[in-house]
């Protein structure tokens, strides 16, 4: 299985990343390595099998529905980069 | 007297005697992180006035007689745990001036037993490494060989307990992250059951396999602290619900009898003979505890490599999708909000974490899902299935943490396939969510650790650690010390 440029390029807008010139000819290389060596797993027949997507069964997890105390707003938003009257500020959305 | 040569259970015992106080065997160990860690870069951060304050604490509230298990006790974190207050970097541009507002409820929990912390420790960045060469800001030196890594993504916490830093570390294994670098380093690491410890406050790589386990000097210490950070907590919902044994005391469990399989696919292609050797050396030593050895089959084990790399980088670019430059960590200003976006990502994480994402973002985009995705979950159930088998007639699984002692810093970086491939045999215990203990059992003839691999069931950490530490207790390498 290959991968051409511009589906890296595809794939890397999706994930919100962009690459130069030669950051996206490397990793179109390394990306196709990768793919190919995951081609073995078609070696197995899984048509019956259920995946699994976790380790332990586990499952109806609930827990009491409590108001229980929550962290100051000012501590909530000590990390953000902007931030105004308690809030998040983002660059502009709506045009 | 050489305090750092002292496991954590020998530093406990002379501080509930009386014979340190935690101030001076904190002041010691930190001295000694100022005077060698530049040689090696393990930490990443030292809270050494946080450090100080909490020793005077720990033993002022000693002399009002509190009797905490852990009271006074040194400890390092890896820096993707967050400790409230305290630089959580995850060794990355992203979250480089993060200061977590809360602690992990393992730190939490570390706390309440009376534990010091001395500092963070190094890491690939996200975790997403073999070597800790993924740092965004140093790679950390082993200390047995400065030319070499110490593994990872742990490796910052394995080289800290391996210098005598500090005699005990946590660290987080998604893929062999814990186990490893302790192979290297010639330290322990346990990888517990997935759910036996909670996740809450350890930065997400992958959701399904990482757990959060012990670093430490022998395999009594792990138990110790395995003992103070398991158990069910309801901030993580896949956290298990089961009971926690006591762990200490199991250690002297008979194991006469007991079986040990030994999977034919962790012997073949690939495995040092130097590290074959050992591992071998190490079976007739299970033989004259008066165990027995047969060869198993874990047929699914060619396998686990490639369904890691699809699985983990998966869940890896969901969880690493909240870093948008909105609510923590770095924002790189952009011509409107999707630039702002891709600005912030393309510059805030390295090479590693992007080849993820995108690995990931790839087999989980539309037409593709099934085919990667899909197929790598169901190759997890098949690998899983092995171990229900083998563990119907065995006990325990023992082969090598890895195939090669530590490598040389620089020899893999630019070979992403050839580092993943170095995490062959410690993939397969996450898949499965099951124990894997990491113990020294030789050393190489150019002096590295060489580490050996026991494997158990769903929530069997009492039995593997009882074998592990029943063996150390025989070679008892954890009385060697690299010169540094």
């Amino acid at each position: 299985m290959s991968i051409t440029k511009e589906e890296v390029q595809h794939v890397a807008h999706l994930a919100r990343l962009e690459f130069s010139e030669e950051e996206l000819e490397r990793f179109t290389e390394q990306l196709a390595q990768i793919l190919s060596y995951v081609e073995k797993l078609n070696e197995l027949d899984t048509s019956q099998v259920e995946p699994t997507y976790h380790a332990l069964k586990l499952t109806n997890i609930f827990r009491e529905d409590e108001v229980k105390e929550s962290i100051p707003t000012e501590e909530a938003l000590s990390n953000a980069p902007q931030r105004e009257n308690g809030f998040f500020v983002v660059p502009k959305v709506i045009k | 007297m050489e305090w750092f040569k002292l496991p954590l259970t020998a530093q406990l015992e002379l501080l509930n005697k009386g014979e340190v106080t935690s101030r001076s065997l904190t002041s010691y160990l930190l001295k000694r992180i100022e005077e060698k860690d530049p040689q090696i870069k393990a930490f990443i951060t030292v809270t050494a006035e946080e450090a100080l304050r909490a020793a005077e604490e720990a033993d002022k509230s000693r002399a009002k007689k509190d009797h905490r298990p852990l009271l006074g006790l040194p400890l390092a974190i890896k820096d993707n745990i967050c400790v409230r207050g305290a630089p959580t970097t995850c060794a990355s541009k992203m979250l480089a001036h993060f200061k977590p507002p809360f602690d992990a409820t393992v730190i939490k929990k570390l706390k309440e037993a009376g534990a010091v912390f001395l500092g963070k420790t190094n890491l690939d960045e996200f975790a997403m490494g073999s070597s800790t060469e993924n740092s965004a800001f140093f790679p950390t030196r082993n200390p047995w060989d400065r030319e070499r890594v110490p593994g990872g993504s742990s490796g910052g916490s394995a080289a800290a307990v391996a210098a005598g830093f500090c005699a005990g570390a946590l660290g987080s294994d998604t893929g062999g992250s814990i186990r490893q670098p302790a192979s290297f380093c010639g330290v322990v690491g346990l990888k517990p059951t997935y759910g036996r410890v909670s996740r809450y406050g350890l930065v997400a790589f992958a959701s399904s396999l990482d757990q959060i386990g012990p670093i430490t000097r022998t395999v009594k210490d792990a138990a110790l602290l395995l003992q103070y950070i398991a158990g069910r907590d309801e901030k993580d919902s896949t956290s298990a619900p089961h009971e926690v044994p006591d762990y200490l005391s199991a250690l002297k469990m008979n194991l006469k009898g007991a079986k040990i399989g030994i999977p034919k696919e962790y012997f073949g292609e690939g495995l040092e003979d130097e590290v074959r050797a050992k591992i071998e050396e190490a079976l007739e030593i299970f033989k004259d505890m008066g165990l027995t050895v047969k060869e198993i089959t874990l047929p699914h084990t060619p396998y686990a490599v490639a369904a890691y790399y699809l699985i983990a980088p998966a869940e890896a670019s969901s969880n690493l999708a909240r870093y948008d430059g909105v609510k923590y960590g770095l924002r790189v200003e952009g011509k409107d909000l999707i630039d702002m976006y891709k600005k912030t990502r393309s510059q805030g994480f390295g090479a590693e974490v992007k080849r993820r994402i995108m690995i990931g973002t790839y087999a989980l985009s539309a037409g593709y899902y099934d085919a990667y995705y899909k197929k790598a979950s169901q190759v997890r159930t098949l690998i899983a299935q092995d171990f229900q088998e083998a563990f119907k007639e065995v006990d325990f699984i023992v082969g090598p943490v890895a195939p090669t002692p530590a490598f040389k810093l620089g020899e893999r970086v630019d070979d992403p396939l050839k580092m993943y491939l170095s995490d062959i045999y410690t993939i397969s215990v996450n898949l499965a969510g099951i124990v894997g203990l990491s113990l020294p059992c030789g050393f190489s003839k150019e002096g590295l650790p060489i580490g050996l691999q026991i494997m158990g069931p769903h929530f069997s950490e009492e039995k593997v650690l009882a074998l592990g530490h029943q063996f150390e207790e025989i070679l008892k390498l954890y009385e060697k010390y690299p010169e540094i």
